[in-house]
Formats: structure tokens, C-alpha cells, sequence
């Protein structure tokens, strides 16, 4: 029975703690409206962590998918500009241009041999460039009420639950699509087996190239698909994607995925971006200012890192 | 012979890089008559505008040539500038305890950092994240605007000249010298390169690999609150986001991967970082006299740091990510 507890990733009980921590402090987080609008911040930044989970498990990072979320808000409210009946084509080319930047991505690292590292940081700041160049500098243009739909609207009347923001409702869908493909497929085996020991999986027959674009590509369609929800719930500002890799790359690294490849879980992952979305909270309940979120993000960051490595050494794993 | 050739004309790819870029600077001032940019003070200028990105990239070649990186010397550069600018408060007497203060920072930044990665195993890029995280996030927490002010004698650093030449690109210079010399004269520095090239056959030939990561990490450190001295110097305060606004960790590691220097660590030098910032700034010179659009400019340079490091990284049979 101990034994078994001890299996269960700590990200849970982290959780289970803020959660206890949060409603004590504020009870009306205990009630729909205060913990739907918690998924509902949450929801963005657990669809860019699994999505991130991607390349990490691949043994990459993808430090282009901030700014990817920035330049889906400011591109889609450009190309938009209050035209409602447009919302359809703009919400399918955002994500086409998330197909060309993560397919993008993957080709840099496979064909030019080029580290993810630096091949993504290239790709954020030639995004941020071009949303810059676009835009010239100042969010453009205006998001017609049917885009933003997806951040912002909240379900009323749901049976239990009282409202049920689309946002959530979105979040479930991806997730759970994203966790399928991970956890079900051969896909998802070939995935972790590259990150883990790439040149075992190529002699093992794992196509590489093939595995590494669709991760950046789910990587890149994560971060489109939040950039929808960020520009529904936050509007449109040229710095809204700034820094969410970072807490995407934290978040999953919460949840316990090991940097260069291998070993993460997208339940971990979304129980990691839902930890620091906790935490948050709960330091603005407390009244602390904004940027003590940075020293407890770099706080639990680097813990996060400690705890997981000392867990692998006592399992031997 | 084919590995000889591949390494000697890896040798000299930051040179030929170079080379390249001044091409192009030429050809553009040429071509667009702006041939009062061709002389050889303009050229020592542009170097002159990147001091601080100079310094910093000095010290993050250390971190990276025993295959770590540091991700917080932006973040320490903020810190350094605002903790120096705060501590002189224009008194010209507080200018030796604020260096000092500011140095000592830098050591202790330096140390943890190489204390989490080596004692910790935690992964360089968390560690230094993380590190960067918790200096930026207290550093906003206490201030929010520039704050103090450096007496007119530190301005010095940044404004003054000898014999025609800035001081800051002087000791600019000065500090790659005496990097190289310390790299390929003393033990600690051929140490460096073991541990980089290869970490359990330094451990296994007897050399305290731990000693070396923490070492490197303490002079990266230490060069980027040098840094953070000179944007004081020069911006006459610190403000808590110039490290930020200068992405300097990004491209300090962007200038030393360009100038030949492995991130897998274990090949690279001094050199090349600074001929990297070389490039990178006639980059940015072409692009001002051929009249390139800001932001236009910014798309530009993200191609071409991946396309810089590509020439280098097509070359291995990496397959990892």
C-alpha cells in the first residue's frame, strides 16, 4: 500500500494541497463560479504545456511557442477587424500557419542539424518580428464577439457545475486528444522512445524526421489554439505571449518530465500547469506583488527538477 | 585527412563569417553611396556598441565550453546595474564598495548556480532558468524605475577614451586577452576544456569535475555583473529591466555559438565569441545603412542565427534534438 503511494507522482499532492490552501484562504474558490474562472485562466497555459510536452519528450525545447501565441492574437485581430463572419477562415488559417511553423521547427533541427534550442529561438524572434512588422508595433484591428467565444464565454445553467466556460470545454478536448496520441498510439511510443535514446529508436526503425515534426506541430497548434483562448479572455496586446514558454516548459517539468527526452506524462503535465496556476493564486490572495510569481516560479522550477532526479536515483530508473 | 581538413575549416569559420559580413557591409555602403561608413574607426565603433554584449558573451563562452549554459545573465545584468547605480547614488566616494558589492554579487550568483547543477544534477538550462526567474522577480519586486545614479568619474568606463580609442572597448579587448591566456595557459583553463570535451574522463583522470563546472559558472557570472557595471556606466542608472531589454542571455549565447563555440562544450574560444559580436553587430549596421524596417530587421536576425549555426551544426552527424 505505501509502496504503491510512493509511485504517485507528488505533482498531485502538491496540487491537493494548494487546492485545501486556496479555499481555506478564500472559500469562493470552493464555488463554481471561482473554480470554473481558475480552469478557465488555467486552460491556455495547460494546452501550451502538453503541447510543449511534445518536443520535450522528443529531447527538444520549443522556445518559439510565446510568441506564436502573440502573433495569433494580433494576427487573427488584424485579419479579423470586428468581421464576425470571417472568424471560421482565420481561426483555420492561424492554425495552418501553427502547421508551417512547427513543421519549420522540425526541419531546422532534422536537416540542418541545428540544436532545438536555437532553432526555436530563431523561430521566436523572427515571429515576433513578424507580428511586430505587422501590426508596426501596436495591437491593430478588433476581435468580433464569435473569436472570442472560445475565451471568454461562459455556459450558464449547467446542471451542478452553474456556468461551464468554453475555454474548459476546449481544454478537455485538446488534452484529452493530445493524451490519446501520447499514451494510445504507436506514435506516442516511437515519441518517447526517440527522446529518451534517439539513435536506439532510429536502428530500432523509428522514422525521426516524421516523429519530430508532428511533436513541433502539436507544439505549435497548442500554442495557436491557446492564443485563441488568451486573445477571447485577455484581448489583444502585442505582449500577451511573452514568457509562456517559459511556464509551459515549467509546468512540465512540475509534472515531472525530464529535460532531453523521454519521460513525461500529459496528466503529470496538466497537473503541473494547474500547480502553477495554483500558485499564482495564491500569492495574489496572499497580496504579494506580481513579480514574487517570478522568484517562486524559479523557487519551484529548479525543486521540481531536484525532487524528480532524486526520486529517479532512489528507483534506479 | 577528410576529419583533418572538416576540423581545420572549422577552425576558421567564425573568420570567414566575418569576413563575409564585412563583404556585405561593404557592398551595401557601396551600393547605397554611403561610403563615409567604410573607414576603420566605424568598424571599431561597431564593436564599441556592443561592449556589453561583448562582456557578457566572454563569460557565457566559459559556461558553455564545459557543456553548461547560463540563462540568467540577463537578469543578473539588470541586478548588477541597479545595485551599483543605487549604491553610488551619484557619491563618487561609494564608487569602490558598489564594484565590489556588485562583483561579490556575481561570485555568489555564479556559485549557486554551479552548486544546483553539480551537487543537485539539475539540468544548466532549469537551473539558470530558474535562477533568472527568482533575480528578475525581486529585483522588480524592490524596484521599479531606475533607481540611483553612477557619479560622472564611472562614466568613465563607458564615455571615456585613450589615444582615441574608448576605454570600454579597451578593456573589452583586455578582458578577451586575458580569457584566451587563462583558457590556453593555466591548468584551470585546459581543465575546461576536458571537462567540456568529456566530463567522466576528466573525472576518471583524477580532475575535480565539480571544481571546473562551479568555476566556469562563477566567471560567467562575474562577467555578466561587469556588464550590468558598464550599462550603468554608460545609461548613467540602472533600471531593473536593461538585461531584459537587451536580451543578452539569448544572444550571448547566440554570439558564442556563431563564433565556433560547441554547445555540447569542449571545442571553442574566446576568439570566436568576440568575433561573433563582431558579426553581429555589422549585421545590424547593414541593415541600418541599407535602411532595413526595425522590425523587418528583428525577422532578419532570427534567419540568421539559425542559418550562422546551421553551417556550423550541418557539418555533425548529431541526431539528437
Amino acid at each position: 500500500m505505501i509502496e504503491r503511494l510512493k509511485q504517485i507522482n507528488p505533482v498531485f499532492l502538491v496540487l491537493a494541497l494548494l487546492f485545501v490552501a486556496i479555499a481555506i484562504l478564500s472559500p469562493y474558490f470552493l464555488q463554481p463560479t471561482g473554480y470554473m474562472n481558475f480552469l478557465k485562466r488555467a486552460a491556455p497555459i495547460a494546452i501550451l504545456a502538453v503541447g510543449q510536452l511534445y518536443v520535450i519528450n522528443s529531447g527538444g525545447f520549443d522556445l518559439s511557442a510565446g510568441a506564436l501565441v502573440t502573433l495569433t492574437v494580433i494576427g487573427s485581430s488584424i485579419l479579423l477587424d470586428g468581421d464576425a463572419s470571417a472568424t471560421w477562415w482565420v481561426v483555420l488559417v492561424m492554425l495552418g500557419v501553427g502547421v508551417i511553423v512547427g513543421t519549420a521547427n522540425a526541419l531546422v533541427v532534422s536537416w540542418l542539424k541545428v540544436p532545438s534550442i536555437i532553432a526555436t529561438l530563431g523561430m521566436m524572434i523572427t515571429l515576433s518580428g513578424v507580428a511586430l512588422t505587422w501590426s508596426g508595433g501596436a495591437p491593430r484591428g478588433y476581435l468580433p464577439e464569435n473569436f472570442r467565444f472560445f475565451g471568454r464565454y461562459l455556459i450558464k445553467d449547467v446542471p451542478l457545475i452553474k456556468i461551464l466556460p468554453v475555454a474548459v470545454i476546449v481544454m478537455v478536448i485538446v488534452c484529452a486528444g493530445m493524451w490519446w496520441l501520447m499514451h494510445r498510439t504507436n506514435y506516442g511510443k516511437r515519441l518517447i522512445a526517440m527522446g529518451d535514446n534517439p539513435k536506439a529508436a532510429l536502428l530500432a526503425g523509428v522514422p525521426l524526421t516524421e516523429t519530430r515534426i508532428i511533436a513541433f506541430v502539436v507544439s505549435s497548434v497548442s500554442a495557436v489554439i491557446a492564443g485563441i483562448l488568451l486573445g477571447g479572455f485577455a484581448g489583444v496586446s502585442t505582449d500577451v505571449g511573452v514568457g509562456l514558454e517559459l511556464q509551459a516548459i515549467t509546468a512540465a517539468v512540475i509534472g515531472g518530465a525530464q529535460l532531453l527526452g523521454g519521460r513525461g506524462t500529459v496528466g503529470a503535465t496538466i497537473a503541473g500547469a494547474l500547480v502553477l496556476q495554483a500558485m499564482f493564486t495564491l500569492l495574489n490572495i496572499l497580496g504579494f506583488p506580481k513579480p514574487i510569481r517570478d522568484v517562486v516560479q524559479g523557487l519551484i522550477l529548479i525543486s521540481a527538477v531536484v525532487i524528480a532526479g532524486y526520486r529517479r536515483r532512489r528507483s534506479g530508473g | 585527412m577528410k576529419p583533418a581538413r572538416s576540423r581545420n575549416l572549422m577552425a576558421f569559420a567564425p573568420f570567414l563569417l566575418l569576413m563575409a559580413a564585412i563583404a556585405v557591409y561593404v557592398i551595401v555602403a557601396v551600393l547605397t553611396g554611403q561610403t563615409q561608413f567604410l573607414t576603420v574607426e566605424n568598424l571599431l565603433g561597431l564593436l564599441g556598441r556592443s561592449i556589453a554584449l561583448g562582456i557578457t558573451a566572454v563569460g557565457q563562452t566559459f559556461a558553455i565550453l564545459i557543456a553548461s549554459i547560463d540563462l540568467s545573465v540577463a537578469n543578473l545584468i539588470s541586478v548588477s546595474a541597479v545595485l551599483a547605480s543605487s549604491i553610488m547614488s551619484g557619491d563618487p566616494s561609494m564608487m569602490l564598495p558598489a564594484i565590489a558589492a556588485v562583483l561579490a554579487v556575481g561570485v555568489v550568483v555564479g556559485l549557486i548556480n554551479g552548486l544546483i547543477i553539480t551537487q543537485f544534477e539539475v539540468n544548466p538550462l532549469i537551473a539558470t532558468l530558474g535562477m533568472a526567474l527568482v533575480l528578475q522577480g525581486l529585483l522588480s519586486a524592490t524596484f521599479n524605475n531606475f533607481a540611483g545614479e553612477v557619479p560622472e568619474e564611472f562614466q568613465v568606463f563607458a564615455y571615456g577614451q585613450v589615444g582615441g580609442i574608448s576605454i570600454s572597448l579597451i578593456f573589452l579587448i583586455a578582458l578577451t586577452v586575458a580569457a584566451w591566456v587563462f583558457l590556453r595557459f593555466t591548468r584551470a583553463g585546459s581543465n575546461i576544456y576536458s571537462v567540456g570535451g568529456n566530463p567522466d574522463a576528466a573525472k576518471l583522470a583524477g580532475m575535480r569535475t565539480t571544481r571546473v563546472v562551479i568555476m566556469a559558472h562563477v566567471i560567467c557570472s562575474v562577467c555578466a555583473t561587469i556588464a550590468g557595471l558598464y550599462l550603468a556606466s554608460r545609461l548613467r542608472s540602472g533600471a531593473p529591466w536593461i538585461g531584459r531589454d537587451g536580451v543578452y542571455d539569448l544572444e550571448s549565447i547566440a554570439v558564442v555559438v556563431i563564433g565556433g563555440t560547441a554547445l555540447s562544450g569542449g571545442r571553442g574560444g574566446v576568439w570566436g565569441t568576440l568575433m561573433g559580436v563582431m558579426i553581429f553587430s555589422l549585421i545590424d549596421s547593414i541593415f541600418n545603412i541599407a535602411g532595413v524596417d526595425a522590425f523587418a530587421k528583428q525577422i532578419l536576425r532570427g534567419i540568421i542565427i539559425v542559418a550562422a549555426v546551421a553551417v556550423y551544426a550541418v557539418r555533425s552527424r548529431r541526431i539528437e534534438a
